[in-house]
Order: C-alpha cells, then structure tokens, then sequence
C-alpha cells in the first residue's frame, strides 16, 4: 500500500455526526438542517450541538413539533433546489411523516419520469437500550428499505457515521440515515477530511473461517465483542456490516459465505419480515446456497414492542452473549 | 389586472379557461370510448380559479396541484401535447407513463406537481417557499387544494409551517363542495373555510370561485404580500364541479337540480358575457376555435408518439 493514511482523529459518533454536517454545509451553501430542538438546545441527543452558533438560525432551523409538516417542507424545499437534512427526534415519530417519506419523497423522482430529484437526507435515532420503551425505541429500517426510491444507511461506527452521512447528503435521492441512539457516545477513530463513502459498498470487519455473522446497527459492535468470545473457544467468525441496507451490496457476504459454509444473521428489529430475511433470502438465490453447510440462522428480536424494564428490554433483542450461543450452536450442530 | 375591461388579459383568460374546457371534454369522451385508462379527475366548471390564480403569477413562481390539476397545469403554461401524451401513456408524456393524470407535473414552468395524496402538496409547497426565502428570491408559491383537504394533517402543518415562518406562499382553496362524497356542511362546522386563517394568525378571504376577476384580485393581492415578505395567505374560492368525482361516481349524493343551479353559473358564459364589450363576439368565437383547435392538435401529437416503453422502466427509481 502506497497511499497515504487518511489522518483521522477519536471522535464520539455524535461528534462525528455533527462534523458531517458543518462541512457539508461549509462546503455547499444549499445545505440545512431542520428539526425540532436542533437550534440552541443542540437536539434532543446532542448532535447539532452548538452549530447554531456557526451556521445561524436560517440554516440550523428549529421547527414546530410537526413530523409529517418537516419532512413535507424538506421535500418542497428540496424539489425547489435546496440539500435539506432533516433530524427526525426519535425514528419512531416517522410514522407521523410517512406520506411524505414514502408517497412523496421516495416516488416524485419516478412519477415525474425523472424530470425532478428529492435531494434529501432524513436522520433519525433509532433502536432500544435506554429504557425509553415501546413509542421510543423500534427499529424500523425494514419499513423503509420496501419502497422503491428510498435509500437506507444505518452507520455502526463513528467514522461511518461522518462518511455515510456525507455521502447521503451528496446523493440526489431520499435517503433514510438510522443512527442507532446507543452509539452516539461510542468514540473512534474518524478521518478529518470531507471524504464521503460510497452508498452500497459493505464492510468486512472481520474475517473467520467457521462461520459468517451479518449484522447491522448497533449489534455490529456485538458481533465482533461476541467473535472475540468465540476466538477463545476456537470458533473463527467474519463479521459482516452491509452499512447500507439499500443499496445493498450482497456480493462481500456471498463471497463470505461461500468460504465458511454457514451464516448467522443478526439483527435488533423483530424477526417476521425483518431486513435479515431479505438477506437470508438473498444467499438463498445466490451461488452461496450451494456451498452452505447449515441452514442460515437468524437471531433478531423478538415480535414484541420494546418493553420499559431493563431486563425486559435486554431480553427482547440478541445482546453479545446471545450472538456466542447462536454461533456456536450453529458451529457445532452443522 | 383588468380581465374585464383590458383586451388583452381578457382573451388570455378567456382562451386558458376554454382550454382547459376543451382539453378536460376531450380527455371524457377519450375516457368514455376506452381510449384513455385509469381514472380522471375532471375539473369542469372550476376553470375560473387556476386561470384567476396563475395570471397574477410570475414566470420563476411555483405552483402545487392535486389530483384534479389539469386546470392548474394548463394556466401555468403546461404544453398540452405533452400533457395529452402522458394521459395517453405514451413516452413522450411529462413523466414518460409513469405519472398519469394524477401525477402530472411540468417543472419548467414551475409546477412542482399534482397530487394524488389530498393536502400532499400543501407541506411541499411552504418547504419550496423556505427555499425561496433562504436564497433570497422574490418567487412565489401557490398551492391549490379542495376543501377536502383542510381537514387533513398535512394540510394543517404545512399552513402553520408558512405562517410562523412567513413564508411566501398563497393557499388557495378551490371549495367545490364537495370532499369525494363528502359535503361541507358535514365535513367542518365553521361556516367559510377561510376562518381557518385565523388558527394560523394569517389573512383568509373567500371569493367567487366562477368569477376569475374575483379570483385573480384576492390571488394578487396575496402575492403581493408573499413578495413583500409579509407570510401566507389563505384564499378560498367557492366553486363546484360539475361532473362526478372521477370515473366511477354516480353522483348519488347531489341531486340534479343542485348540479343545475351551478351549471347556470358557469364560468365561462359568465366571463363571456362580462367581455362581450371588450372583445367583441368574433374575438369570443375566435377564443373557442382556437381552445378546441389546440386540443385537437395535441391529441393528434400524442397519437403518433411512441407509447411508454417498458424497457426502462427501472431507470427512474433513483436519480443519479
């Protein structure tokens, strides 16, 4: 390798975030944020932070309480040649703005024959783990990777969450960025430059011989805490983090799979009609199937609403030790 | 403007209201003779409030339109042959078959679309006024719906986005009495819509909706405002339509002599009338001649276009 190391710096996810957004609005005067709470209180998890004071009220624009209302006003404003980023408080609440995400935003594009772009970024902290239960906690990125027109990120890293984002505000479509809300104080290493990553384009965090674990969001970190655990053991797992779920880029985990024979699909949304299915799905009608030893496993949540109690809620979606178990039960059994 | 006294505002209104006349029968009895699919929304004898509206409009303004939008389209300077081609799903149509009538959009012109989601449009519209704000424009943005969507979501939060924001955009409702089956008298308990504008802390005003002088003095004065940075406006012009809701209504819930009544007042033969000294009758016979002739001929373009091909039918999902 003769390039040059990207200089990066540790940053928290949240950090990282909010760094996104400074250069893109730095470097494109188009670029706005809108939200509730994202002015002087810094948003509701403290991404914004003070850019209000950088960028001003105009372009970091505190809204009403009024979801279906920002998303509509970010799809005008973005059909009359404007790059809004609007900051959905709790992923949640998109069930509010859903006409315009999936009626509008994801369809103008394709009913207009092409003749105008929906130039959109829609944030949105998402999934459980802070005790904030059931209206406040859900993982809704299968929702949005059914329509047409939508493209979906969810960054599990602090540097994805700098880059992914950027290239979501880059992108001439909608685009869904799910920031799982666990994250945000995770820190890492983050490339100072405005460099986007490409939308589509998986990330191998691991490479193992006995099995392949994809996993997505906030159970990536879980994946490789629990390869580490199953290293000990002897039981080498790949741990594959799709990034974005569309476009999907299926090929790294069919390749994958074709090496280790066996696959554990991990995700924190409830199991029925989840996004795992779609890749399940997806190894099943690829040259993998020819290759797997064991049937492909899912671990997912369970098919209940978030509960309050946090032991309630630790048992409704698959933590580190539950990904040990699913993999070595996979591991031994096939 | 003067759409009365002035000749030529007066044969400008005139023409776009035949037109759009014309090109709504025509698009019936296409329809009517298994010609055309899918299903229309006809917006016959409510010409007066687009053709009132968009002639106090700009070149550069925008426009958002809803499911019954042919007559927004026209008098915001659509082409008819494109327009006729996209009824007639043919490739040479605005969206290339993928619109239809309810999707209709010309860009260019600033028509930012119709709708097919009542009150859709109405968020859409203050988000294309925040952009104009933000880069410091003069454009306007005027957003058409029916009564049946002041009692949607959408069109509450989209209205209270324009108004905290002083945005400019006009909201003109075209009340045509009736939300698909829906009468007003059941659907809201105040007694004009335009008293919704107080909820918001913005002007409403209700007007003759057959009467495009009308229609066009209370649009401009809005647009006016908008301009001058003062915020929204809520315009609510009474018409009604005369045909059924779309294709398969069979008009159980009004009764012939109502449909009478109104048919009595239509706009056209009103505005005729109005004119008669202004223009003269053969100037006024020139006006139907030529809306039906420019029908004519952008039925006879889309029928020779190409229809809608299905082999790139997966290229406009994504932009790129």
């Amino acid at each position: 390798m003769t390039a040059v190391a990207e200089q990066t710096r540790t940053l928290t996810y949240a950090e990282a975030v909010r760094e996104a957004l400074a250069q893109a609005m730095t470097a494109d005067e188009r670029v706005f944020l809108l939200g509730e709470d994202v002015g002087t209180y810094g948003g509701a998890f403290g991404v914004t932070g003070d850019l209000v004071h950088r960028f001003g009220e105009e372009r970091i624009r505190d809204t009403p309480i009024s979801e279906l209302g920002i998303v509509g006003a970010a799809v005008g404003a973005a059909l009359a040649g404007m790059r809004p980023v609007v900051e959905i408080q709790f992923s949640d609440f998109t069930a509010q703005a859903m006409d315009q995400i999936v009626n509008q935003a994801a369809k103008i594009h394709f009913m207009l024959g092409g003749a105008a772009t929906v130039p959109m970024v829609l944030r949105a902290p998402t999934g459980s783990g802070t005790g904030a239960a059931a209206q406040h906690s859900q993982s809704l990125e299968a929702w949005f990777a059914h329509v047409p027109g939508l493209k979906v990120v969810m960054p599990a890293t602090p540097a994805d969450a700098k880059t992914l984002l950027l290239a979501a505000i880059e992108d001439p479509n909608p685009v869904i960025v799910l920031e799982h809300k666990l994250l945000y104080k995770q820190s890492g290493p983050v490339p100072e430059a405005a460099t986007p990553a490409r939308l589509g384009e998986a990330a191998v965090r691991r490479t193992g011989a006995d099995l392949t674990i994809v996993a997505t969001g906030v159970m990536v970190s879980r994946a490789l805490e629990a390869a580490e655990q199953l290293a000990t053991d002897g039981v080498e797992a790949s741990v594959i983090d799709p990034r974005t779920l569309k476009p999907l880029d299926a090929q790294p985990i069919v390749d994958d799979v074709i090496r280790t024979g066996r696959a554990l699909l991990v995700q924190e949304a409830p199991k029925t009609a989840g996004f795992m299915a779609e890749i399940a799905a997806t190894i099943g009608e690829s040259p993998a199937f020819g290759h797997l030893r064991a049937p492909i496993a899912r671990l997912c949540g369970l098919d209940v609403p978030i509960p309050y109690a946090p032991q309630l809620e630790r048992a409704a979606v698959p933590q580190a030790g539950d990904i040990v178990r699913a993999a070595a039960d996979l591991v031994r059994r096939w | 403007m003067d759409l009365i006294g002035d000749a030529g505002p007066a044969r400008e209104a005139l023409l776009t209201m035949w037109t759009i006349r014309r090109f709504e029968e025509a698009v019936d009895d296409l329809f009517a003779r298994g010609l055309m699919h899918g299903t229309m929304h006809l917006s016959i004898g409510q010409e007066a409030v687009p053709v009132g509206a968009c002639l106090a409009l700009s070149e550069g303004d925008y426009i958002t339109s809803t499911h019954r939008g042919h007559g927004h389209c026209i008098a915001k300077g659509a082409r008819l042959d494109e327009m006729m081609a996209e009824l007639l799903a043919k490739e040479t149509g605005y969206c290339r078959g993928r619109g239809g009538s309810m999707h209709i959009a010309d860009v260019a012109t600033g028509n930012l679309g119709a709708n097919g989601i009542v009150a859709g449009g109405v968020p859409i519209a203050a988000g294309a006024g925040l952009a104009v704000r933000m880069r410091g424009g003069q454009e306007v943005v005027v957003s058409f719906f029916g009564d049946g969507a002041v009692n949607e979501g959408a069109w509450h939060e989209g209205v209270n986005l324009a108004a905290v924001w002083d945005l400019p955009v006009v909201f003109v409702c075209e009340n045509n009495h009736y939300g698909m089956s829906m009468s007003v008298s059941r659907a809201f308990r105040v007694k004009q819509l335009s008293e919704r504008a107080a909820a918001y802390g913005i002007p409403g005003v209700t007007v003759d909706g057959n009467d495009p002088q009308a229609v066009h003095d209370a649009v401009a004065d809005a647009v006016a405002r908008a301009r001058a940075g003062e915020g929204p406006t809520l315009v609510e012009a009474m018409t009604y339509r005369w045909k059924g809701h779309s294709k398969s209504d069979k008009n159980l819930y009004r009764t012939r002599e109502e449909i009478e009544q109104w048919r009595e007042r239509d706009p056209i033969a009103r505005f005729e009338q109005r004119v008669a000294n202004t223009l003269g009758d053969q100037e006024i016979q020139a006006c139907r001649d030529e809306a039906r002739e420019r029908v004519r001929a952008a039925i006879r373009a889309a029928n020779a276009a190409p229809d809608a091909s299905a082999e790139s039918l997966t290229e406009a999902v994504y932009a790129k």
